[in-house]
Formats: C-alpha cells, sequence, structure tokens
C-alpha cells in the first residue's frame, strides 16, 4: 500500500509562512554563495568558534522547529473498499511521528525526571488491600522489577546510546573528510592530518566536537527516552521532554516572523523617510514616534485582548481549535512585529540620510534616474546589512518576551506548546513540598540555550556586517 | 532655551493625540462595546437586557462618537470619545470595573513602585558602569572576553528565571526575607523590598555591562585620551577622568530617558513580588480584563515616555555644548 495515499497534508496557516521563510533562505543562501562581495562577511563569521558552534545550535533548533511544522493527518482504516477514505481528527507532525515512544506515554500526573513512581502518594491496592504508598508509572521504567536495578539498566542504555552516537559520528566525520579530500586532490590520510592539526580555515575541530556532542546527547537520549520519562512529567501526565521539544517550533515563529511580518514597511518607510525628507520624513517619523511611545507590552495586551474580543464573536472564522490557536499566534506576530519595526526604521531612516549624499546616488539622481529605482536598486541593496542585524538581534529578546506575555495573560493560546505556557502552568506548583522543579527547569534550559546561541551569533553577524566597526 | 522647551513640548500634543487614537480605534472601533461585552458576559443565555447593563455600568452605552439626541456642544460630550477619550489629556480616567476612581489608584500605587524602582536604577548605574569600567580597562585580555561571554550569557537568561530562582533561593531555602508581600511602615518595607531591588540589579548586569563597555571603548581609542596619555597620565586617571566624562554622556541620556518611565514600576517585578505598585495594577487590569485601566496605562505611558524623550533632549543640550539647540 501506498504510504502517501493514507495521509492529508493540513497545513496551517503559520505552516506556510515558515515554509516561505526556510524557501527565502534558501534562495539567499544560493544568491550568496555566487557573488564573493555578499560571502566574504560570512567567511569571516565562519571561521569564529562561538559563532560556529552557535550557528550549529541554531540549525539544530531549526531543523526541529521545520519538521514540526509539517502538519498531516493520517487515514483511519477502511471498514470496506467501496467507502469514502475518512481521515482522523488528530492532525501530527513529522516530530510527533519520531517522538511517538515519548508522546505516548502518558503518565497519571507529575512524575519526576527517571521515576519509577508517581510524585505523591495515592491509595492504590495491593493484593485486595489498600495501603497508601507511591504508585508505578504505568511506562516510566515499567521494564524494571524495582528501583534497585535503575542505576545499572540507565547506565547500560547510556553505554548502549554513547557507542552508537560514536560510530555515527565517526562515520559522518569520515564521509566528510572523503568528500573533502577527493575536492582537493589530497590524500584521505592528509585529510584528517589537518582536521586533527587544526589547519582548516573554519575552526574544523570545535563544529566536529559540537555535533558530536549534540549526536551524543540525542542517542542517548534515544536510547533513555522510551524506557523512562527524561524530565519528568508534569500535571496531566504529559512527557516535559516532549513538551519542551514541541515548544521549539513557537519560539521560532514567535522570533522570525514577528520581526519578518513587518520588514517590507519598515524597510520601505525607513528608506522612504531618509531619501524624500520634507514631509514624507516628517510623517513617517510622526508614525514611529507615535507607535514607540505606548510601551510595547501595554499596545500588545491592548491588541491581544481585542484579537480575542474578535475571536470569541466569529466562532464561525475558524474550522478547528488547532486552526484558531494558530490564529491567535499569527494575531500576536504581527503585534510583536508592529512593537518591533520602529527601531529598525529608524535606523534606517539614519542610514539613508548618510547614503543619499555619497557619489553614486547623486550621480544617478543627476543622470535623471527615476525615484522608485533609485530606491529599490540602489539605497535598499545598501541598506540590507543593517536589517539583517537588526533581525537576528530582535530574535532572542522576542524568544524571552513570549515566557512574560504568557504570564501577563496575553501570550500564544494555552493549547499550543510553549516554553511560557510550560513556566506558566509550573509556576503554580513552585508551592508544594518537595518542589516540582522540573517543568520549569526543562522550559527554562531549552529557552536559555537558543537565546544564549542567538545572542552569540548575533555578535558575530554584527562584528562581521558593520562596516563601522570592520575599520 | 526656554523657546527650546516651550516648541518640543508643542510637538508632544499630536503625539499625544496620536496615541489617543489610536487606543480608541483599538479599544471602540475595532470591536464595538457590544462585542466587548458578549466576549466579557460569555456567549451563553446572553439577553440583550444584560449587554445594555454592563455598556451602562461602564458609560460605553453612548453613541461613539456623534450624538443625535443631544443637543448643542452635547452633540459631541455626550459621546464614547469625549468621554473616554479626550477626558484623558486632562488625567480624568474614570472609574475602573470595580467602581474605584482610577486616578486615585494610580496616585496611591505611584509610591511602592517607586520604592523598588530608584534604588534597583540607581544601584543597577553603578554597578553596571563600575563593571564595564573595569572590562573596558582589562580590554583584549582574557578578562575582557570571558567577561564578555558572561554578560551574554546573563543576558540571554529569562528574566522570569532570576525572579522565581531568587525567591526560591533566598526566601524558600535561605528564609532570609518573605517570599512577597508589602508593608510601607518605615524600616519594615526594606525587609519586602531587598529582594525585588537585587533580583532587578542582577536582572540588568548582562545588558547594562555590555552595552555601556562599549561606549566606554568607543571613547578609549579617541586622540584625546591618547594625548593624555601621552603626557604620562596613569591609565586609571585618564579612565576616571577622560573616559568616564565622555562616556557618561550615552549612558546619561539612557538613564533620563526612562526615569519618567520608572513611576510605571516593572511589570514582573510587582506582581511576583505582590507589591501594589503601578506594575501590578496593570498586570491584574489586562487579567481581569478591565479596558478602563488598561486604556488610561496606555495613555500615561505614553505621556511619561514623551517626558522622558523631552528631558533627554534637555539634558544633552544642558551637559554637552556641542549640541545646539534646534
Amino acid at each position: 500500500m501506498n504510504f502517501l495515499a493514507d495521509i492529508k497534508f493540513t497545513p496551517l496557516w503559520s505552516d506556510w509562512l515558515v515554509y516561505l521563510l526556510f524557501f527565502t533562505l534558501a534562495v539567499a543562501f544560493f544568491y550568496v554563495r555566487r557573488h564573493e562581495h555578499l560571502l566574504s562577511p560570512w567567511r569571516q563569521i565562519a571561521r569564529r568558534k562561538l559563532a560556529m558552534i552557535a550557528l550549529i545550535v541554531l540549525s539544530l533548533y531549526a531543523v526541529i522547529g521545520f519538521i514540526d511544522s509539517i502538519h498531516f493527518k493520517v487515514a483511519l482504516p477502511k471498514q470496506d473498499s467501496s467507502q469514502q477514505t475518512q481521515y482522523s481528527a488528530e492532525t501530527l507532525s513529522v516530530l510527533d511521528v519520531i517522538l511517538k515512544p515519548i508522546r505516548e506515554n502518558d503518565e497519571k500526573t507529575f512524575s519526576a525526571p527517571f521515576a519509577l513512581t508517581l510524585f505523591a502518594k495515592e491509595n492504590i491496592d495491593v493484593n485486595g488491600k489498600t495501603i497508601r504508598d507511591y504508585p508505578r508509572l504505568k511506562y516510566g521504567g515499567a521494564h524494571l522489577e524495582s528501583v534497585d536495578e535503575r542505576a545499572a539498566d540507565v547506565f547500560t542504555r547510556f553505554l548502549h546510546g554513547s557507542a552508537r552516537a560514536l560510530v555515527l559520528l565517526a562515520v559522518l566525520v569520515l564521509l566528510a573528510l572523503i568528500y573533502d579530500a577527493r575536492r582537493k586532490g589530497i590524500m584521505i590520510a592528509a585529510a584528517i592530518h589537518r582536521l586533527v592539526r587544526g589547519e582548516y580555515e573554519i575552526p574544523a575541530r570545535t563544529i566536529v566536537l559540537t555535533i558530536g556532542l549534540f549526536i551524543w546527547v540525542g542517542m542517548v537520549l534515544a536510547h533513555l527516552a522510551p524506557y523512562y520519562h527524561v524530565l519528568g512529567t508534569d500535571k496531566v501526565g504529559q512527557d516535559v521532554l516532549y513538551l519542551s521539544l514541541k515548544s521549539i517550533r513557537t519560539g521560532l515563529i514567535i522570533g522570525t516572523l514577528s520581526p519578518v511580518i513587518m520588514l517590507p514597511f519598515a524597510i520601505l518607510l525607513g528608506v522612504m523617510a531618509g531619501y524624500f525628507r520634507g514631509w514624507v520624513d516628517d510623517v513617517i517619523q510622526y508614525v514611529y514616534t507615535t507607535l514607540n511611545s505606548i510601551p510595547g507590552i501595554l499596545l500588545i495586551a491592548a491588541f491581544v485582548l481585542m484579537i480575542q474580543v474578535i475571536i470569541d464573536n466569529n466562532p464561525d472564522m475558524f474550522s478547528n481549535l488547532a486552526a484558531r490557536a494558530d490564529a491567535k499566534l499569527l494575531a500576536l506576530c504581527l503585534i510583536l512585529g508592529i512593537t518591533s519595526w520602529t527601531g529598525l526604521c529608524r535606523l534606517l531612516r539614519a542610514e539613508t540620510l548618510k547614503l543619499r549624499e555619497i557619489d553614486y546616488i547623486q550621480a544617478s539622481l543627476s543622470f535623471g534616474v527615476r525615484n522608485m529605482r533609485i530606491l529599490t536598486r540602489h539605497l535598499v541593496p545598501n541598506v540590507m546589512h543593517i536589517v539583517m542585524i537588526i533581525v537576528v538581534i530582535d530574535f532572542s529578546g522576542l524568544v524571552l518576551a513570549e515566557a512574560v506575555l504568557a504570564y501577563v495573560g496575553v501570550g500564544v493560546d494555552p493549547s499550543i506548546n510553549s516554553w511560557g505556557n510550560m513556566i506558566n502552568s509550573a509556576r503554580l506548583e513552585m508551592a508544594r513540598e518537595p518542589i516540582v522543579w522540573w517543568s520549569l527547569v526543562a522550559a527554562f534550559m531549552f529557552m536559555f540555550v537558543l537565546v544564549l546561541a542567538a545572542n552569540l551569533f548575533s555578535d558575530a553577524v554584527r562584528d562581521a556586517f558593520d562596516p563601522r566597526l570592520r575599520k | 532655551m526656554f523657546a527650546y522647551i516651550v516648541r518640543r513640548t508643542l510637538y508632544a500634543i499630536p503625539l499625544l493625540i496620536g496615541v489617543n487614537l489610536i487606543t480608541f480605534l483599538l479599544f471602540f472601533v475595532v470591536n464595538s462595546p457590544d462585542d466587548m461585552a458578549r466576549s466579557q458576559l460569555g456567549n451563553k443565555n446572553l439577553t440583550p437586557a444584560a449587554i445594555q447593563k454592563w455598556k451602562e455600568a461602564r458609560g460605553y452605552d453612548k453613541p461613539v462618537a456623534y450624538n443625535e439626541s443631544a443637543s448643542g456642544a452635547n452633540k459631541f460630550t455626550e459621546t464614547i470619545f469625549f468621554e473616554k477619550s479626550v477626558k484623558l489629556f486632562v488625567f480624568d480616567f474614570g472609574t475602573a470595573d470595580d467602581g474605584r476612581d482610577i486616578s486615585h489608584d494610580i496616585a496611591e500605587r505611584m509610591w511602592p513602585s517607586l520604592a523598588i524602582a530608584i534604588p534597583s536604577l540607581i544601584v543597577g548605574l553603578l554597578l553596571n558602569i563600575t563593571l564595564s569600567m573595569l572590562l573596558a580597562f582589562f580590554r583584549g585580555s582574557y578578562i575582557d572576553v570571558t567577561g564578555v561571554i558572561l554578560a551574554v550569557t546573563l543576558l540571554s537568561i529569562s528574566a522570569m528565571f532570576y525572579i522565581i530562582g531568587g525567591q526560591y533561593a533566598i526566601s524558600k531555602l535561605l528564609h532570609l526575607v518573605p517570599i512577597s508581600g508589602y508593608d510601607d511602615t518605615g524600616l519594615e518595607a526594606i525587609r519586602f523590598l531587598i529582594l525585588p531591588v537585587i533580583i532587578g540589579v542582577i536582572s540588568g548586569i548582562g545588558s547594562g555591562t555590555r552595552i555601556y563597555r562599549t561606549f566606554f571603548l568607543e571613547e578609549i581609542n579617541r586622540d584625546y585620551v591618547k594625548t593624555a596619555r601621552a603626557k604620562g597620565l596613569s591609565e586609571s586617571w585618564v579612565l576616571f577622568k577622560h573616559v568616564l566624562k565622555n562616556a557618561g554622556l550615552p549612558i546619561l541620556t539612557g538613564v533620563v530617558a526612562a526615569i519618567p518611565l520608572l513611576f510605571l514600576g516593572s511589570l514582573l517585578t510587582e506582581s511576583f513580588f505582590g507589591i501594589p505598585g503601578l506594575g501590578s495594577y496593570t498586570i491584574d487590569a489586562i487579567q481581569s480584563q478591565d479596558f478602563g485601566i488598561v486604556r488610561s496605562m496606555v495613555f500615561l505611558s505614553a505621556v511619561l515616555y514623551i517626558l522622558g524623550l523631552l528631558l533627554t533632549d534637555i539634558s544633552y543640550t544642558l551637559v554637552d555644548p556641542r549640541v545646539r539647540l534646534n
């Protein structure tokens, strides 16, 4: 039977935007590769160790976010051949399929990382008698007789995972070296020698170690997660590792779509203000100063409250709850974009004011080149580096803002997995004794790694692209 | 100077009108008061009488911009636009959903906000300047590199982590100060304020130190600094006497812009620590969907932001004679 015939792709609106984003990135990648003057700052970035580690971390998050954006429904088994194909109500993503072993291991309620039992005592029946004890988990460590076997079992699984990771890494490195040796026409031994001695232009050893670390963590988790709740379970018994991984998509969407949605306006208005000056400049400056006067969080709150009213009053607009939550997510991205484009607009205006006095623009003006052509052919390409720096810098702030917005109550829909929602629900359990710390710590860690990587990468991007600093 | 201040103040008026129009559009045009009533009261078994009652209680039962039934000037004043938006200009904020006077609440809640915001600002500023000068002094060395990476790490941590972690470590494990609460009787208040202030300072170290360091580095290789060194002055004398003065300019203007906003307090800190300031007032209003308070706070903070811009411009002209007034 054909596998593809059994599934129906059901992309959300945000999925299409994610695909568009990745497509644009791919086009930009190939465009930059063919233009040496665009490529050279990237070469500079590629030589920095921290930047490359950060880039690998970001790519890993991006890949997880991307495969979590491919949504589909699975066909239900047919009763007879004449029947029309029916699809399940549940929408899955490719990530859900990969994470199947931990997605379906739902316990009853809280359990600590690697626990065999629930977190709280309950009344349980043992041979007809009711005693009060910690009930065993349905899935976590269910293959073990008692807690004494756990350490040995975890250790063997850990060793198995590590060994496979090592083999996988060795194969990958070897393939990369063979490719490189073929291309350069040198012996493979020479390529290995170059790697060990660190003679590549890029920090190849650091890259190998970083990728190795992630393969190692991934492999060990793949060996442990189906048998234990590595990061514990939350209030309704869902695996925290699964929730944290699912939240990556939300974090990335908020961090990337928000600045990108308003990008065309920010670029156009900023460049126009600087180029035309006069009343155009006054009007545009007035618009962004006014928007800036309202503190972001209040504007977001007011906007989200109003969107909520619209959604409440028009339930027919959305086919199901997921589409509704998705619409709210996009609305949130839109307002986050509206609050953050003003800074970029101001920078672009200042840069354009400088650029328009430079000879090549003055020359085009005296040749009688039309305004529109000067704007699009000469000014916009020359301010794009500022756009990129700002988008990368904004990213980390937006990821952090999501958690705050969830706390304020104007964040993403509670039905969408996000670190903010995880923190918000875990926060209420802080008063428990002993404390339920794992969801909180897991959400903060996943967020921290992403934000740290983004910040380190944005530092490198700024150093490489900001001509003022390059001098 | 006086003419300049007057001109800048006049420029604030169209900005405030703009802010007012945006809030008016958001709250009354995007959704009709009927929509808001339906959303707040829930859609089930909703009678027109209940909607009418909800609207009357908030004064939303009038026409939006033009009242046909009233006479004379009242055609314009007996409207939602006049009652809810124009009156904001004279700081008449009306009443909240629970019937309390918003202006009175704001005046009262301002003080706890300031009690946290002012010490946090001063301590944070001194600490950040010290640390960034230290990094600038050791520029290019391992101390500098480690310091910058540490700063980036600190600023990558969510503000909520600082608050939750601080509450857990200091209040719950060590029992040094109460987890949350507020008391405004003299010394007793310090016990409640010290933790929020410490956390406010720590969460700002990363970004503050990193930015201030770049301010110092921008000045540190200028010609006048080289001259000072060439004269044989010691590096620390150069740093304190020459570099600090000039790098202080962007720091100062940044701080001046933030001063008016101190009144608003911090949303997260106040809400987590149960401090009855304007930050927690705002957050409570958002969570209980009290549109009246949210609207008032939007307008108030815009006023304070514009005041901050004005103060920045004035302070620039006062401390930097190179900036001319125009």
